[in-house]
């Protein structure tokens, strides 16, 4: 991926030699050469497109977005209510993230989403402790958060 | 003519962003005041915090740009870094707590702790 960015970068600025307009907007327009090129000569280059994986951190993005909008509602729902009869604890979640980034995403993502707060990790990075506003519907919980956010980071990193 | 419908109706979305921006920002001190102990405070302010400001950043963005033209990325910025710090300082005061000795509060007396349980399982060992 790293390759790829770098040869993408010398297309874009060998485009602007060629055209003699060193501004920005040159710069842009060979880039997108670049990626033109890339995309054509994807057989020749090592790994796959680099460009997936960016689109699939844009998903990632939404989704997050979608699921920080359902958390506010349900938090709010939870001020305004007369009588505070919800259930918290803390349980535990086991993770098959490895490297430190993906899990510091992961928390961060459980933390801004519907009814979970990250509270610890454990020492050998393999489970997360949440606290949970209702405590009763953990296992559903495990499982959205499994499905959801551990799959979308794993396609962004791996 | 035209021109003055598009400018009120701009005009009208940056209100509502704003007016949604604050909304959050309210409910969730008035949820930090309501709510029984430290956990479900942080809840309270770190998602609803978060929100409101980037309501109101976004508000502020179109407002420079469509009066006076001007692109701020400082805004935007602000954005990502107060999505970017909201989990981890509430993380942080999570952990803190939990290593004070405060216990989450329930309303049946019945707590479920999964990290003071591991804790101890470990001290055991």
């Amino acid at each position: 991926m790293p390759f790829q960015i770098i040869l993408n970068l010398i297309i874009a600025v060998m485009w602007m030699f060629l055209s003699e307009t060193y501004t920005f907007v040159a710069f842009v327009s060979g880039y997108l050469i670049g990626i033109l090129l890339l995309l054509f000569l994807q057989r020749f280059i090592p790994d796959t497109f680099y460009l997936k994986r960016v689109f699939k951190m844009i998903q990632l993005v939404l989704l997050f977005t979608k699921e920080l909008l359902l958390s506010n509602i349900e938090i709010i729902k939870m001020v305004y209510r007369k009588d505070q009869n919800f259930k918290p604890g803390i349980f535990a979640l086991p993770t098959d993230l490895k490297s430190n980034w993906e899990i510091t995403m992961l928390t961060s993502l459980i933390s801004l989403t519907p009814g979970t707060l990250s509270l610890s990790v454990s020492e050998d990075n393999r489970i997360i402790y949440i606290h949970a506003m209702n405590i009763d519907d953990n296992d559903e919980a495990i499982k959205s958060i499994k499905e959801t956010f551990e799959r979308a980071i794993m396609e962004v990193t791996r | 003519m035209i021109e003055t419908w598009i400018e009120i109706i701009v005009d009208i979305f940056i209100i509502l962003l704003l007016l949604f921006g604050t909304f959050f920002i309210f409910s969730s001190t008035i949820g930090v005041l309501r709510f029984p102990d430290v956990y479900t405070r942080l809840h309270a302010s770190t998602k609803a915090a978060t929100l409101g400001i980037a309501g109101i950043m976004i508000g502020a963005f179109l407002f420079l740009f469509a009066e006076h033209g001007i692109v701020s990325g400082k805004l935007l910025l602000g954005i990502m870094f107060v999505l970017l710090t909201a989990p981890v300082s509430a993380h942080m005061i999570g952990r803190a707590a939990h290593h004070t000795g405060i216990k989450p509060w329930s309303s049946n007396d019945k707590q479920q702790d999964a990290y003071a349980d591991a804790i101890k399982e470990q001290k055991n060992k």
